[in-house]
């Protein structure tokens, strides 16, 4: 019981440790730590103005969390989150520009779920070709991720610049503005809308309970944990790797949705803002467990968003929240898991064992 | 060079690999060191040359005390290993592999190790180019290679390993005149550790013979092979007599078989095995017995042949959508031959024919792409196949092929029942496991993850996971390292299994296992079928000499 206990609250551990190297560090170059945090806790939900940015931040980072919550569980590094989520944003886009821009008849509802299809069929597609390449080209799903990253952005500003462009002239900065209907409903003038907070609940919901309770969850753990005996033991290696790609690559379509379609209002450069590479450390951070996925998304949308206020505050750069985040990730490389952190010692004399 | 190894012991847990060997390896000999599988043979050449430190004991080099740190350290006092997995660098050419440890300044003298590795070939008549990949040569040359490196590095007893497995005639015959007069022009001393009996007799001039862990015994050498089988093996036991389950029905037709790997080529003409027979695979590791189970539960493919399991083959199924990804080729083809015609009388498509065939590309993809996730979805493994239609394989590495560490045993059911449901059905599996721990005697719960039982009870768990009705299982080293009550456990509920009509195939290196438990047993060696015994008419002796390599 003590040991569960323990075993849950571990995360906490690193991200109390990081604030007290951050604190030490601002001592050091001569901020007030009080002021700072401060600054960062007003920034992130000081007012309800950056309460809701923060978690319009916060909604498509769980989006794509959910999904890793799949891929690694299956045991796949599926670092092509990123590209993923653009594809998405690509399907919308696509929707929303040749659709309903062009049919301005058809109503709001049906737009959104085209877009919503769009983007989830957009991102599936190219998570299952990191997967196909996996497991029939025998490329791994990291190095092919890396690649379709950066097909899916060079992808971005060919459309951008090319067939996409304004009518006024190519920026090299976004496509024109998305009709009001296409976009998800906001709340007041804020970036957040309310639905895709249920959706991404919904999402990481449904991703919980198939990984506890369904046979397929039960496949890809083990197919996570040892690959060979999870095919001696009768599962479809390809089948479930290809699976849990394709709903991972579906979520992060959703989440780049979410990000054409009410962070911002149009197609732009920088679409994914690195959330997907977020998502895969804040995932490792909870140890693949979904509560703590929710909590610590939140955790970091609270910082990057706090960091600016931080800026404005004191004389200190906005990159303290990144240097918080970068301590954390050295603090969760450190003290990792718990179970390998309390259980090497035991173990060692019975893996020599099997040695002869 | 004078070694000794005074009283070497090493134990891994509860395992006693070496207990107290004493032995002294002189200069201008050739020592055999004998023994079954699991003798600890490994274990002493391993301690003797660096690569695992002993629980207790002495090694002495020329009567001064050593302790080695590496096997490095052991090659600096003379004392070099010659793996039977080859340990080089196959992505290097021959002469950057010779320099590695050769050559440890800044910058490499090539001309150097070239000149040396020239001269140690022109001694022993080896032909290896120096400007070759690693990984072009053949098993033998790359033995060639590394023997020349340990040389270059001082090597004054050389350990050979297994040598002669996958490599020609020739080459052994070019190895056996090098170790001749390795030892005896140039006085260096050689330990060849091998389980074949005639090789030994026809190299060594002294064999040690170990057997469990023990020394029992030394012989000159030429002597009569019998001698030697005897310390191997022990003395004949008497065995208990056993009701054979064998019925009338074919499980298992084997015709001509043959399976090709890198270092082995497996041939078995033909086998047919019974309903509730039990048929033994008996020879040295990686004589073929893995790979022919291997092909029976269709994790490899055979070359040519046939292996039949209730008169079909095993085979993968396969996906009824296996046309869709032509559909993605056919599209691409005619979409592109429209294209171009479009391009040829001369009306644009508004694209212009190369945005055509990029738009053209990505839809044929897209197609490709769901055909592959539709077939994968629908088709299965030839191994999923085997065991959808009864069958089972049992691996020897538990926790590496078998059992998944940190799921619990209530979780390897529900992964393994034949009843596929979209929810989990943990009560199910958890009442139903508890049946069969009981059954089993298996010391654990139902919530226990795998990795925290003992090696007996993972083996139990294995065993227990095993669904009805099974028509073929295929067991590796069913019961090593488990004591003889668990085995003699584990083997009841085999032949509860054979009663019920199951074919056992089961490899082991334990001769009185082989003897006591199968009808039949099939002899490998070097990839060949030696002979099919009868158990009945066989006694250890003529077991023990055929696996030697001596068919009786």
């Amino acid at each position: 019981m003590r040991e569960r206990l323990a075993r849950n609250l571990w995360p906490l551990v690193p991200v109390l440790m990081s604030i007290l190297a951050t604190t030490l560090l601002l001592v050091l170059v001569g901020g007030s730590p009080a002021l700072t945090f401060s600054a960062l806790f007003d920034g992130a939900i000081g007012t309800s103005d950056r309460l809701l940015s923060m978690m319009a931040f916060w909604v498509p980072l769980l989006l794509c969390a959910s999904g890793l919550l799949v891929t690694f569980t299956a045991g796949l590094w599926n670092i092509g989150v990123e590209g993923q989520m653009i594809m998405g944003a690509l399907g919308s886009s696509w929707v929303a520009l040749k659709v309903a821009a062009v049919y301005p008849a058809i109503p709001g509802g049906i737009i959104l779920i085209m877009e919503i299809v769009a983007a989830m069929v957009f991102g599936a597609l190219w998570s299952v070709l990191a997967g196909i390449l996996k497991t029939r080209g025998g490329v791994h799903e990291i190095f092919g991720g890396v690649a379709l990253n950066n097909l899916a952005i060079i992808a971005t500003n060919y459309l951008i610049s090319g067939p996409w462009q304004p009518p006024e002239g190519g920026t090299f900065r976004g496509t024109q503005p998305f009709p009001s209907h296409a976009l998800f409903p906001l709340l007041g003038d804020s970036r957040f809308s309310p639905l895709t907070l249920v959706l991404a609940l919904v999402v990481l919901g449904l991703v919980a309970m198939s990984l506890r309770g369904t046979s397929w969850g039960l496949r890809l753990k083990a197919l996570g944990k040892n690959p060979r005996s999870a095919f001696l033991l009768g599962v479809p290696s390809e089948r479930e790797t290809l699976t849990a790609m394709l709903v991972c690559g579906a979520a992060a379509g959703l989440a780049g949705s979410v990000r054409v379609l009410s962070w911002f209002d149009s197609l732009r450069q920088s679409i994914s803002g690195g959330i997907g590479f977020l998502a895969i450390l804040i995932v490792l951070l909870a140890g693949m467990r979904p509560l703590w996925t929710l909590l610590i998304a939140l955790l970091f949308s609270a910082l990057l968003t706090g960091g600016t206020t931080v800026q404005l505050r004191t004389q200190l750069k906005a990159s303290l929240s990144g240097i918080i985040q970068g301590t954390l990730v050295l603090f969760v490389l450190l003290f990792g898991d718990y179970r390998l952190l309390f259980r090497k010692r035991r173990k060692e004399p019975q893996a020599e064992a099997n040695e002869p | 060079m004078h070694v000794e190894l005074r009283d070497i012991k090493k134990y891994f847990g509860p395992v006693r690999a070496n207990d107290g060997i004493s032995l002294v390896f002189g200069p201008g000999h050739i020592y055999g060191l004998l023994g079954e599988n699991g003798a600890g043979k490994s274990t002493l050449m391993k301690i003797l040359s660096g690569y695992q430190s002993p629980t207790s004991g002495e090694l002495l080099l020329d009567g001064a005390p050593v302790a080695f740190s590496s096997p490095s350290a052991a090659l600096n006092c003379g004392i070099g290993m010659l793996y039977q997995e080859p340990q080089d660098f196959p992505p290097l050419q021959v002469i950057e592999n010779h320099l590695l440890a050769y050559d440890n300044r800044l910058l490499l003298d090539r001309r150097a190790g070239e000149h040396s590795l020239k001269s140690y070939a022109e001694r022993f008549g080896f032909t290896i180019d120096p400007y070759v990949d690693v990984g072009t040569l053949t098993l033998g040359e790359r033995q060639q290679m590394e023997l020349m490196r340990l040389l270059s590095l001082g090597a004054q007893l050389l350990i050979l390993d297994e040598p002669t497995t996958g490599i020609s005639a020739e080459q052994k015959e070019k190895l056996f005149g090098t170790m001749h007069r390795l030892a005896y022009e140039e006085a260096k001393t050689i330990v060849l550790v091998s389980h074949k009996l005639d090789e030994v007799q026809e190299l060594c001039d002294e064999v040690a013979v170990l057997r469990r862990g023990l020394l029992v015994g030394t012989q000159a050498v030429p002597c009569a092979n019998r001698e030697l089988v005897r310390l191997m093996f022990g003395a004949e036991v008497p065995r208990s007599e056993r009701a054979s389950a064998t019925g009338d029905t074919t499980t298992l037709l084997v015709e001509d078989a043959s399976i090709h790997t890198y270092r082995l080529d497996v041939e078995v003409p033909a086998l047919e095995a019974r309903a509730g027979e039990v048929i033994g695979l008996a020879g040295l590791e990686g004589s073929g017995q893995r790979l022919f189970m291997e092909a029976c539960a269709g994790l490899r493919p055979l070359q040519s042949g046939k292996i039949l399991l209730d008169g079909e083959p095993v085979e993968g199924k396969r996906s009824p959508f296996f046309w869709t990804r032509w559909l993605a080729l056919v599209f691409l083809i005619a979409a592109i031959a429209w294209l171009a015609i479009r391009w040829a009388i001369g009306s644009s498509t508004g694209l212009g024919f190369a945005g055509g065939v990029v738009v053209s590309l990505l839809v044929a993809g897209t197609l490709w792409m769901v055909g592959t996730l539709l077939v994968s979805w629908t088709g299965s493994s030839a191994y999923h196949e085997f065991q959808r239609r009864g069958g089972a394989y049992v691996a020897a590495g538990r926790l590496e092929l078998g059992l998944i560490s940190g799921l619990t045993i209530t979780e390897h059911r529900a992964l393994t029942t034949p009843v596929r449901r979209f929810l989990a059905d943990w009560d199910g599996a958890r009442q139903e496991m508890e049946k069969r721990i009981e059954r089993f005697n298996i010391i654990g719960q139902p919530g226990t993850p795998v990795d925290e039982l003992s090696g007996g009870n993972q083996q139990r768990v294995m065993i227990a996971l095993l669904n009805q009705p099974l028509r073929l299982l295929l067991l590796e080293h069913p019961t090593r390292g488990l004591d003889v009550t668990s085995a003699n456990f584990i083997w009841e509920r085999f032949q509860d299994r054979c009663a019920e009509g199951t074919t056992i195939i089961f490899m082991s290196a334990d001769l009185d296992e082989l003897l006591e438990r199968s009808d039949r047993i099939m002899v490998f060696s070097g990839g060949s079928i030696i002979g099919i015994l009868n158990t009945s008419d066989t006694s250890v002796d003529e077991l023990g000499h055929s696996i030697g390599g001596q068919a009786t």
